[in-house]
């Protein structure tokens, strides 16, 4: 997309911060569209929550440039952007209730009193907090106080809202329903949100785009499928979801296939990948649901095929988790779908086949 | 195990040590005798002939005026201080720290001494005036330790969501800040309350002619006979000081 066009929400050019001597964001340039669900994925310290702190404008970049809404945010103080920030730990103000914690922002904006109440308590509705309005922050569970945190930021119409690890916090039960929750509220109020997490699987379920972020670069930018099927490094990969992984040397390259020869196993193919030359040290990798384990040393179908030993059987209700030595003693994951009952299941100890098509399988340079 | 017992007796001792004498000096406020050291039946008339002196009142006046201005003005210093020190780190913030403790560590007599020669010397006549500047100066470093001590159990994302939400600075310290550093606030300033009122040495350098407070009139009534009007008063300030630093203590625990 083109960063200047009128469709975008926010606009980063060459943002780096530091902190010291470390450099928490690098040159990290990116665009977010109006009304998308974007989030900013990676591990601690990767500089996605110092992105959120430069967005809300608690803290200033040393170089580069954000645009927020065709407007730069050069020298905008937090409370003059068109942004509202939902905190990790919420940052409910202890001593107001539920009711004046939503009307804060409200009556910062000098909206007269009588206007305040239809608001928040249609801000409370929509985060199904109806009647709790007079309660203090401390009366609330997890749960509850994190919809309150929501509603307190989106009574104000931001353009954009911000979310630092908004479901951190909560339980898992609790956390996947928020997913689901916190994605329709997006849908439904069109605002632009943009969402830091650690947790892959949060940004793979709520976004429509999202970035990877590791030691404050940005890594890749996608839809949560195109990151997903086709990371762009080791790194992605591995953070990503859990993946397999198998360090090779290109042998051949015959167009969209290429034949990587690894040691103490033999020759695996996967799909091309542009730049990489005969001879170039590469990474195969693949994901542990599109790999078969069989008893049966025909190919049928499977262009590759390794011969292995079950390390390791884990019941996991609706699927089997294995995890298997390879001849070059590599452990790897492997999920089986349980539905063909338990006369196929395998156990520790057993030998097995690996099993894989070409095509399921991603060229990571190294 | 018997260690223990006996550290725990060694504890007792102390408090003991500590309180008996003041339990002494209130039982015999009720001495019916002139004589204070001998018990001759219980009455009031001591505490009475109190509210009749017209120095004693006019000593319990001047005690009042200087215990609540010195500590509003502390209080104001104080709490400014502790922001700065907590929010605003500058240069030289460790020697600042270091130099503000100064006054609770270094002798009283010093103070005095130091803050007389002071007043002299820019000719700033003894007074009310001389004794509220004291008074402020001591208890203004006890007001920001306090406040300080709160400020720093605050979580700085509640300003942070304040100025997020469209606060100005100052309108996220005065909604969210303050309101939630009150209790401090409050307790640091009855703390303040009770040292001033309760001060002898710094006051009694500083205070001039007609500017005497309730400890320096216990002073002057001691020097010429330990009369049980004395037991009286001192009964009282004790009683008003622990009452004070009670509710100084109640109201921090919230």
């Amino acid at each position: 997309m083109d960063e200047t066009s009128t469709d975008a929400s926010i606009v980063m050019r060459e943002v780096t911060k530091r902190h010291g001597d470390t450099v928490a964001v690098d040159r990290l340039s990116l665009t977010i569209r109006k009304g998308e669900f974007f989030a900013i994925l990676g591990p601690s310290g990767s500089g996605k929550t110092t992105t959120l702190r430069l967005l809300a404008g608690f803290e200033q970049p040393d170089s580069g440039e954000i645009i927020i809404e065709g407007q730069p945010m050069q020298g905008v103080p937090p409370n003059r952007r068109p942004v509202n920030l939902v905190f990790q730990n919420y940052a409910l103000f202890p001593h107001m209730t539920v009711a004046q914690n939503v009307a804060f922002g409200l009556e910062m904006k000098g909206l007269p009193t009588p206007e305040i109440g239809p608001h928040v308590a249609e801000a409370l509705e929509m985060v199904r907090l109806a009647g709790k309005q007079d309660r203090l922050p401390s009366q609330l569970s997890g749960g509850e106080q994190q919809r309150v945190a929501l509603a307190r930021a989106l009574v104000n119409r931001p353009a954009v809202l911000l979310l630092d690890e908004p479901l951190g916090a909560l339980d898992k039960q609790l956390r996947l329903e928020m997913e689901v929750e916190l994605k329709a509220l997006q849908e439904r109020v069109g605002i632009t949100f943009v969402c830091v997490t650690h947790d892959q699987e949060e940004a793979l379920t709520m976004s429509d785009r999202l970035a990877v972020m590791h030691h404050g670069r940005l890594l890749q930018i996608g839809t949560p499928e195109e990151i997903y099927t086709a990371p762009a490094s080791a790194f992605v990969a591995s953070f990503i979801g859990v993946s397999n992984s198998l360090p090779g040397r290109v042998q051949a390259i015959d167009g969209q296939r290429t034949t990587v020869a690894v040691e103490g196993i033999g020759l695996v193919h996967a799909p091309s990948c542009t730049g990489l030359r005969t001879g170039a040290p590469v990474l195969v990798t693949i994901r542990p649901e599109r790999l078969h384990l069989s008893r049966d040393p025909a190919t049928d179908g499977y262009q590759n095929q390794i011969a292995v030993r079950v390390a390791k059987a884990i019941y996991s209700g609706n699927e089997m988790h294995y995890l298997v030595t390879l001849p070059n003693n590599l452990t790897w994951k492997a999920r089986v779908p349980n539905a063909d009952g338990t006369a196929k299941r395998f156990h520790a100890g057993e030998s097995a086949y690996l099993k894989w098509r070409t095509a399921e399988a991603v060229l990571l340079p190294e | 195990m018997k260690t223990r017992s006996w550290l725990v007796a060694a504890s007792f001792a102390d408090l003991l040590f500590l309180y008996l004498p003041i339990a002494i000096l209130v039982v015999f406020s009720f001495n019916a005798s002139k004589l204070s050291a001998r018990w001759q039946g219980f009455s009031l008339e001591w505490y009475a002939k109190l509210f009749t002196d017209q120095a004693l009142l006019s000593a319990t006046v001047n005690s009042l005026i200087v215990a609540t201005v010195s500590t509003v003005l502390a209080g104001a210093l104080g709490v400014l201080t502790a922001v700065a020190l907590e929010r605003q780190p500058f240069r030289w913030q460790g020697a600042f720290e270091v130099l503000l403790l100064m006054p609770i560590v270094i002798p009283e007599i010093m103070m005095g001494v130091a803050m007389l020669l002071f007043f002299v010397m820019i000719k700033l006549p003894l007074s009310l005036l001389t004794m509220i500047i004291a008074h402020t100066i001591f208890n203004f470093p006890v007001v920001a330790l306090i406040v300080r001590a709160r400020l720093r159990k605050l979580d700085p994302r509640l300003e942070e969501a304040a100025s997020d939400l469209g606060a100005t600075p100052w309108v996220a310290f005065k909604r969210v800040t303050l309101p939630l550093l009150m209790p401090g606030i409050v307790g640091a300033l009855l703390m303040a309350f009770t040292l001033s009122l309760d001060d002898f040495i710094i006051s009694f350098f500083t205070a001039g002619v007609g500017s005497t407070t309730l400890p320096i009139k216990v002073y002057g009534m001691l020097k010429s006979a330990v009369t049980p009007e004395v037991n009286a008063l001192s009964a009282i300030l004790v009683l008003v000081s622990m009452g004070l630093v009670a509710v100084a203590t109640w109201v921090q625990r919230k």
